[in-house]
């Protein structure tokens, strides 16, 4: 053993192996999670670009993005293999009339596209954080600006804490209950917004509480002396420096809304519906009707029908598209909160 | 009923605003914050005990004294700020300004406080322009008029003797400004309502010497439109700039005199060791 050369020689022990030893552990649990993470991502991305982009200009699969799903028909004539999606599989009988008797293989929901899927999903997520932020929004200013401290508040809070707590499903439940049935609301966008916007008030009423106590107290009294009512107070000197932070926590909330199945399934998602929601007759029509959702729809594709090469494809697809509309939806309240929080600097 | 009715002739209150005083006189000091036998309480801890104080018009009154004595507490009764601490009343007492009780049920805080502006201790600029800043307390009471606007806005700031420094960036961030320009903007602020009274909560205290020079050759230039009331940690910054003096000692009015006579020839020997920095 080679003796220490100098006064501070680093001599292996206890204390120092475990040192390395936890240094290793907490680094591998990090890069494991890392790990998982971009096995997730990977697998969606490289899965759904397949279905979502082609090696042939335009590049995008078009049809995906903008038409409603279809069965797809396999079958083989005259010596080839087709694979077309309903409406061409029957047009192409009209227009070989022989082709009538040809024995195909159907697949359920397997061509077409996603559409309706895009649209009601983003209809869902606008509506519901509309509602969440304005129910939300007003309940955090009066607990943390009117409200006086008491036991009643206290009681409120531990509600809304709890209410965070509830699962998803339970919200589902107590939407088809409430708003489907008791209101008669049927299964709706309506009934799906409300739904979802319950589901992530507590998230909204909370961050919104803690926007409102950052903005200092300074701004409120200068206001008030000046002969402002706490609602001109609040109005013109509170709430435009706490909505970028109220902003920041709804983003999470977009996340959420956008990707929840559960509460949406008894209240406001069709398995599939070909007519798009502004397809409507009169405006009140718009709130009845019920949508379908990306969220919904990767499950009705992944559990609901049989399984095969070619709805793999769709289900990929779905996924892929939908973490684009919620990448997007997020980035585009981040850009809104920049925007804000740049206007106003303290 | 004569002698209730009559005002109570105390040798260093002003005299009475009574219409009996002859014309042919000279302004005599007129009352206008008449404080009470006031009593505060923050929750059961007793903040002030047995005010009475009679503050003249267009006049600086300093309130000045140690830490928690209870002149903040007084100065932020006056226009009824604390009224946002929960817990806190005026227990007993009244304070009348122009001869109304401010703390009777069918008071409107709003006009009191459209009447009597605040100076914070901490300066607190709004995140918003220099412009509208000023601006803010117009356009509460309904005022858009652009040209009105931009008038008062240029009349506020010289007021505040801060134009020349900030004209050429009036849409500039108000919290842009360096602290002491940012503690005038407050009062170019305070001061765009018109109010009669401003109550200065030491103003300050936050500034450097430069700065504070500024804001006390500021309240001179003030003195003749406004009546001051500031409260002051720093002993020769009220007797620099203040007419009278009241010095507070845990919340009781030790002495209220002549800013003069407080620091020359104090009647109270606690005023006297506390002027004299034996205390404090």
């Amino acid at each position: 053993m080679a003796a220490a050369t100098h006064l501070f020689q680093s001599q292996p022990n206890a204390a120092r192996r475990l040192e390395r030893a936890t240094f290793w552990l907490f680094r591998s649990a990090t890069y494991f999670v890392l790990f998982c993470g971009l096995g997730i991502f990977g697998t969606i991305v490289f899965k759904g670009a397949g279905t979502v982009f082609k090696t042939e200009a335009p590049f995008i699969n078009t049809a995906f993005l903008t038409e409603a799903p279809e069965s797809l028909y396999v079958f083989e004539f005259e010596g080839k293999k087709y694979e077309m999606g309903d409406g061409a599989f029957r047009a192409f009988k009209e227009k070989h009339p022989e082709a009538a008797k040809v024995k195909s293989e159907s697949y359920v929901y397997s061509a077409g596209g996603i559409w309706p899927c895009i649209v009601g999903t983003v209809l869902l997520v606008v509506g519901s954080m509309t509602i969440a932020l304005a129910l939300g929004v007003s309940a955090a200013v009066y607990l943390n600006e009117y409200a006086r401290d008491g036991i009643f508040i206290r009681f409120i809070r531990l509600a809304i804490l709890n209410l965070a707590g509830v699962p998803s499903i339970v919200f589902g439940l107590f939407g088809f209950g409430m708003f489907v049935i008791f209101f008669g609301w049927n299964v709706s966008l309506l009934a799906g917004w409300f739904t979802l916007a319950f589901m992530v008030l507590p998230v909204v009423i909370t961050a919104s509480e803690e926007s409102l106590k950052a903005v200092p107290k300074g701004f409120r009294e200068g206001s008030l002396a000046l002969g402002a009512t706490k609602w001109q107070t609040i109005w013109k000197n509170v709430l435009p420096y706490a909505l970028p932070g109220i902003l920041t926590s709804s983003i999470l909330g977009i996340a959420r809304v956008a990707g929840e199945t559960a509460p949406i399934m008894f209240t406001a998602a069709y398995v599939v519906r070909d007519k798009l929601p502004w397809d409507v007759e009169k405006v009140s029509d718009f709130f009845f009707q019920g949508v379908m959702a990306l969220p919904y729809h990767i499950y009705v594709v992944s559990s609901k029908i049989p399984q095969n090469d070619y709805t793999e494809r769709v289900q990929y697809g779905t996924a892929f598209v939908f973490l684009l509309v919620v990448a997007v939806i997020a980035a585009t309240s981040i850009l809104l909160r920049n925007k804000l929080r740049n206007r106003y600097k303290w | 009923m004569v002698a209730a009715l009559a005002m109570p002739m105390e040798p260093r209150s002003p005299a009475s605003t009574s219409a009996k005083a002859s014309p042919a006189a000279p302004p005599a000091p007129q009352t206008l914050v008449d404080i009470e036998h006031v009593d505060f309480f923050y929750e059961t801890t007793q903040a002030l005990h047995d005010i009475n104080l009679k503050i003249e018009a267009k006049k600086v009154t300093a309130f000045i004294g140690p830490s928690g004595c209870g002149k903040s507490t007084l100065l932020r009764c006056l226009n009824r700020m604390n009224d946002l601490i929960e817990g806190t009343r005026v227990a007993r007492g009244t304070i009348k300004i122009h001869g109304v009780d401010i703390y009777q049920p069918d008071v409107d805080v709003i006009e009191l406080r459209k009447r009597v502006g605040m100076v914070f201790q901490k300066s607190n600029p709004f995140p918003k322009s220099i412009y509208e800043n000023i601006t803010y307390g117009l356009r509460l009471q309904g005022m858009n008029d652009k040209e009105k606007l931009d008038a008062i806005v240029e009349k506020s700031l010289r007021g505040a003797a801060l134009w020349d420094e900030v004209k050429d960036r009036l849409d500039a961030s108000g919290l842009g400004l360096s602290g002491g320009q940012q503690q005038r903007l407050c009062i170019a602020r305070a001061i765009a309502v018109e109010p009669e009274v401003i109550l200065m909560d030491e103003p300050c205290s936050a500034l450097d010497p430069v700065a504070t020079a500024k804001v006390e050759e500021l309240i001179q230039e003030l003195r003749a439109r406004f009546t001051i009331i500031i409260v002051t940690h720093n002993m020769q910054q009220a007797a620099r700039c203040s007419d009278k003096t009241a010095f507070f000692y845990l919340g009781k009015l030790i002495e209220y005199a002549d800013t003069r006579d407080i620091f020359t020839k104090p009647a109270n020997a606690q005023t006297e060791a506390y002027v004299s920095g034996r205390f404090g």
